[in-house]
């Protein structure tokens, strides 16, 4: 194995740029007579639009262009689409007009209507001040319940009572049947809080128009290119994807939130046709509050009927979730088939029934965060796990040990949809126990009390779906894309590689990863490797970046491609060693024929392709270029067990996390020190959730936690340093038998800190405290 | 941010004379509450008068069993002075936990006082410790300094040059912050002066004020037991998403008790 190759801690290759400041953002991008935008954005949760006056704007110094909801409406262009379609129970969802400007109505704060576009961004903003909109305010629904209660204003009328679609899966009453029988029913209500994204580079867009070509340029923040260009062109602005180039330079975070096609990309790209400018938009951070997907906001109601021995008979879940105003690009495949498919956990609970509505509010719309549907499942299937566990006085960790999917179970079919391809749940719950001192709780606990501190612990038997998807499995399901990925493998005459990939890398270490993986197979240098993502002028074609996906699907890709190379190669070789194809192995980037000392380089087949002087030309062509696309056959499925410790004052309600041991089981590894990186980010996000993170909207719409003043991010001194580790049952159904790690700690941690809250809460008669449990919630639950 | 005419004050009579001229202008010291409110165009003077560059408001002095603090000395400076750790420990502690490192390197303690933001740091010290603000027109007490929610006793275009600190027999500050800002959500600073024992509470209501029962009950026996079952009233009191009222006033007690055991 080279010593960059699979497994090796390789540090990052991109990190130098990013750490010497050499990252290229979409905001560091200038083009020649540039303009700059700034969006006219409601101030209200749900107003009539009386009228919008630009006249005074316009004629203010720099402005170059106003286009409202009426100008675009003028153009006959589409609306912003949803690329998944939920069918429930009475026909499918109700999926209202997404107008990229709005026009007679705005349904959240922050709802853009009308775009100014000027010389500067200053004279940009002064502009968009100078717009007069009269509004005329109505009544808004700012919360599932308040959306649901009887009379609620609407958010839309082709959506009666604000329903978007009541979804089902499983039986009903074969779930009853099983409850009937049971010893015990645990019941609990929880809220999954609504969180706001939060990347660290705000979104930002340049679009701009040939008119030389007639091509349509947009760089944008964007975890999937390809996505976009396919969303846009053919749906918003209809314009083909051969004068359509968009660009996801160096992104800065996206946790999902940057998946999705927002109103500016396509506002900004039709603008700059108009202007024949370039045309730069960058969000403020309070904008991206009021525009960026938010994540999460369901309130739940889930019962767990066990026989005497604790045995799991049944599971009922009945979930509302928040779609806020408008459907975003994924929205509806959230709360429906990445949650209520995982409420198996990891457990043979043989009947599960799961019903979701969901409600369209005034608030921004809620889609895909990190984890999307799997926190929220694990968070109800760990918390009444561990529920019931107390309640029928079995140790938590036994009650699970009782229930787990056994390790020669797989493939394991769970009765809601999914087929788990491999794990050893045993193994994690073992490992994580150890790291956490398990046993040695009791002790701690005593030594805490003595201090006048409340201790508790928490486990948290996590498992995800991820490596999004086989296509016909999700087509079936209501989505509207394919879920392959692709990769070309570019051979240069010199031997070194070029990788094109579909994914894109927002702070996952795509670069280092995939020619790590590059390096082990062509024995090449990683430093001889590029990684090329998020330009669509370059990359053949693209799926993108989320679901914990990349290596899954887009690896796969690459190690199909690799297979193609090696395959061609090894060919070539064997025309220089005038031996049989048959004959020829491959190790360590040299091709020798078996048996005898004779070999060629990896270089020298390289070169031979690109200089055919001695080639095959006959039977092969030159060159040494392969491209592979990968539609996988199964989901993977990441598992394993975190185990949290807190202490709360009680005087106070502080909680402070005073250990945090995981063990995850992501298949194979290919550099250990990303995948701990990708853990540590995932428990600090989870943990934010738990303890910190809660959007809030008052009553009439507007956003109270609009800044973060109020607005609670995870700090470094908010947790403890982690002890992870991992354990692996390879994927069995890819190339690399990998399965993921990017969100299995935003996934885990909710429920195993939330369960030690409960813990620690629990001797003082605290049997429920929603997150996130801020020192406020706990004091006033412990004097309540 | 809108437009405005910038000035660099090269004195404080530079500066009053540059505030008096403008039409609706503003002193600028650390600018750690002005400048994001300039930008989030929540603000708009017609000139902002600078006196980072006026020297003679920076700097540290003991003498005469006082720490006097000029006003455009930044937190980092008062938290890492040895002089004022020897002087008054509370203090230098209190000021290494304003903001964060960058806050700490760029905002002034005359900022901090002149914007009396109800839940920030050191108008809880100065109450505290019966601190005198010195401006260029007169000297203020501490007490009378601190008038309302981001009032204070300063007249039109007044510049508050340092602020002197009796050194006490011994202090501490007990701050609960706020998760998401981290100020304070109630913040109480004891003392145990000449004058009698100070109780001063910030970030519970809308000025710093002083605890004036549990004064009286530490008068009684300095210690953390005398303030056994004592809240403040949450008449009030702050409320907002992060606390009620009531827990801010149960907080107010778990502090000064807290800052008490502190003072050992």
């Amino acid at each position: 194995m080279p010593k960059d190759g699979i497994g090796a801690s390789v540090k990052r290759k991109e990190d130098y740029r990013f750490i010497t400041g050499q990252g290229a953002y979409t905001d560091d991008i200038d083009r020649p007579g540039q303009t700059h935008a700034v969006f006219v954005r409601s101030p209200h949760a749900h107003a009539r639009i009386a009228s919008v006056d630009t006249g005074a704007a316009a004629a203010m110094p720099g402005v170059v262009k106003i286009l409202t909801g009426a100008d675009y409406a003028a153009d006959g262009l589409g609306g912003l689409p949803c690329g998944w379609q939920v069918t429930g129970k009475d026909g499918p969802m109700v999926e209202p007009a997404h107008p990229p400007l709005a026009v007679d109505r705005v349904r959240h704060v922050g709802d853009q209507l009308a775009v100014v576009i000027a010389n500067s961004a200053a004279e940009a903003r002064d502009a968009a001040e100078a717009v007069a909109v009269e509004y005329e305010p109505l009544a808004a629904a700012a919360s599932i319940e308040a959306a649901l209660s009887p009379g609620a204003p609407q958010v839309h009328d082709e959506a009666p009572g604000n329903l978007c679609y009541d979804w089902e899966i499983g039986d009903r009453a074969d779930v009853d049947a099983a409850f009937a029988g049971a010893h015990h029913v645990t019941r609990i209500e929880l809220v999954n809080n609504r969180l706001v994204p939060n990347a660290m580079e705000p979104r930002a867009a340049v679009a701009e128009y040939d008119r030389a070509t007639r091509e349509y340029t947009l760089y944008t923040t964007s975890q999937n290119p390809h996505v976009i260009r396919l969303l846009m062109g053919a749906f918003v602005l209809q314009l083909p994807e051969h004068r359509l180039r968009v660009v996801a330079p160096d992104v800065g975070g996206g946790f999902g939130s940057k998946i999705f096609h927002y109103a500016e990309e396509a506002i900004l790209t039709w603008a700059a046709g108009k202007v024949a400018r370039p045309i730069k938009w960058t969000a403020e951070r309070a904008e991206s509050f009021v525009t960026d997907a938010h994540g999460r906001d369901h309130v739940t109601v889930a019962e767990l009927a066990l026989d005497a021995d604790g045995k799991f008979l049944g599971l009922k879940v009945d979930t509302r979730a928040n779609m806020g105003a408008y459907l975003s690009t994924f929205a509806p495949c959230v709360p429906t088939y990445l949650y209520a498919t995982l409420l198996a956990g990891q457990y043979t609970t043989p009947k599960i029934w799961c019903g979701v509505q969901a409600v369209f509010t005034h608030t921004v719309p809620v889609d895909a965060y990190r984890g999307a549907g799997r926190p929220e499942a694990t968070f109800v299937v760990e918390r009444i796990v561990e529920t019931a566990a107390h309640e029928m006085g079995i140790d938590p960790a036994e009650l699970r040990r009782r229930n787990f999917v056994p390790a020669d179970a797989f493939p394991y079919q769970t009765p809601v949809a999914l087929v788990y391809d491999s794990g050893d749940y045993e193994g994690t719950l073992a490992a994580a126990l150890a790291s956490a001192d398990y046993d040695g709780f009791g002790a701690r606990r005593a030594e805490s009390e003595a201090r006048g501190r409340l201790r508790g612990i928490g486990l948290s038997a996590y498992i995800e779906a991820c490596g999004i998807a086989p296509s016909a499995v999700v087509g079936s399901l209501g989505a509207r894309a394919g879920l392959y990925e692709c990769g070309e493998v570019r051979v240069h005459p010199t031997g070194s590689v070029t990788f094109f990939t579909g994914t894109h890398s927002h702070g996952q270490g795509h670069e280092t990863t995939f020619a790590q993986i590059i390096a082990e197979r062509l024995g090449v240098d990683i430093d001889a490797v590029e990684v090329v993502h998020g330009d669509t002028a370059k990359i053949p074609f693209g799926m993108g970046t989320y679901g914990s996906r990349s290596l899954a699907v887009g690896g796969s890709a690459l190690a199909r491609a690799l297979d193609k190379v090696e395959t061609k190669a090894k060919r070539i070789a064997a025309h220089l060693m005038e031996a049989s194809e048959a004959d020829i192995e491959f190790a360590d980037g040299q091709f020798t024929v078996a048996g005898t000392d004779r070999s060629v380089g990896f270089g020298d087949v390289a070169l031979t392709a690109y200089v055919p002087h001695n080639y095959p030309i006959e039977e092969l062509e030159p060159g040494l270029d392969e491209t592979a696309y990968y539609d996988p056959a199964n989901f993977t499925f990441p598992a394993g067990c975190h185990v949290c410790e807190v202490e709360v004052d009680p005087e106070t309600g502080a909680v402070e996390i005073v250990n945090f041991a995981a063990s995850d089981d992501f298949g194979n590894v290919i550099n250990p020190m990303i995948v701990e990186g990708q853990v540590h980010g995932g428990i600090v996000q989870g943990v934010g959730q738990a303890l910190l993170e809660g959007c809030v909207y008052d009553d009439e719409g507007q956003l109270a936690t609009g800044s973060y003043m109020d607005y609670t991010m995870p700090r470094a001194d908010d947790v403890p340093s982690f002890t992870v580790s991992t354990r692996t049952t390879p994927c069995p159904h890819n190339p690399l038998g990998v399965k993921g790690c990017g969100e299995a700690g935003a996934i885990a941690a909710p429920a195993a800190v939330m369960n030690a809250v409960h813990d620690a809460l629990g001797s003082r008669g605290v049997s429920r405290i929603d997150m996130p449990a801020t020192p406020a919630r706990v004091w006033q639950a412990l004097n309540a | 941010m809108h437009d405005f005419t910038y000035h660099a004050a090269s004195s404080v009579a530079d500066a009053a004379a540059k505030v008096a001229g403008g039409e609706d202008a503003v002193l600028m010291a650390g600018g750690m509450t002005l400048l994001p409110t300039l930008k989030q165009r929540l603000a708009q003077p017609s000139d902002v008068v600078d006196l980072s560059g006026v020297a003679d408001l920076r700097g540290i002095r003991v003498e005469g069993g006082a720490v006097t603090v000029g006003a455009m000395t930044v937190h980092d400076a008062v938290a890492n002075s040895p002089e004022v750790a020897a002087a008054i420990p509370a203090l230098a502690a209190l000021a290494g936990h304003i903001g964060d490192p960058q806050v700490r390197n760029r905002g002034t303690i005359g900022g901090s006082i002149a914007n009396n933001d109800p839940a920030a740091d050191y108008p809880a010290a100065l109450v505290g410790l019966g601190a005198t603000v010195c401006t260029d027109r007169r000297e203020i007490a501490a007490d009378e300094f601190f008038t309302g929610m981001f009032e204070t006793a300063l007249d039109e275009g007044e510049i508050v040059t340092s602020v002197r600190f009796p050194a006490p027999a011994a202090a501490a500050y007990m701050k609960f912050p706020n998760p998401a800002s981290r100020y304070a959500i109630v913040g109480v600073f004891v003392a145990r002066t000449t004058g009698g024992v100070r109780v001063a509470v910030t970030g519970a209501a809308s000025c710093v004020y002083r605890e004036s029962a549990m004064e009286a009950a530490l008068e009684g026996g300095f210690s953390a037991s005398a303030l056994d079952g004592m809240t403040a009233s949450a008449d009030d009191l702050n409320e907002d998403i992060h606390a009620s009222a009531e827990y801010r006033a149960h907080l107010v007690g778990v502090m000064a008790r807290r800052a008490v055991a502190a003072c050992g």
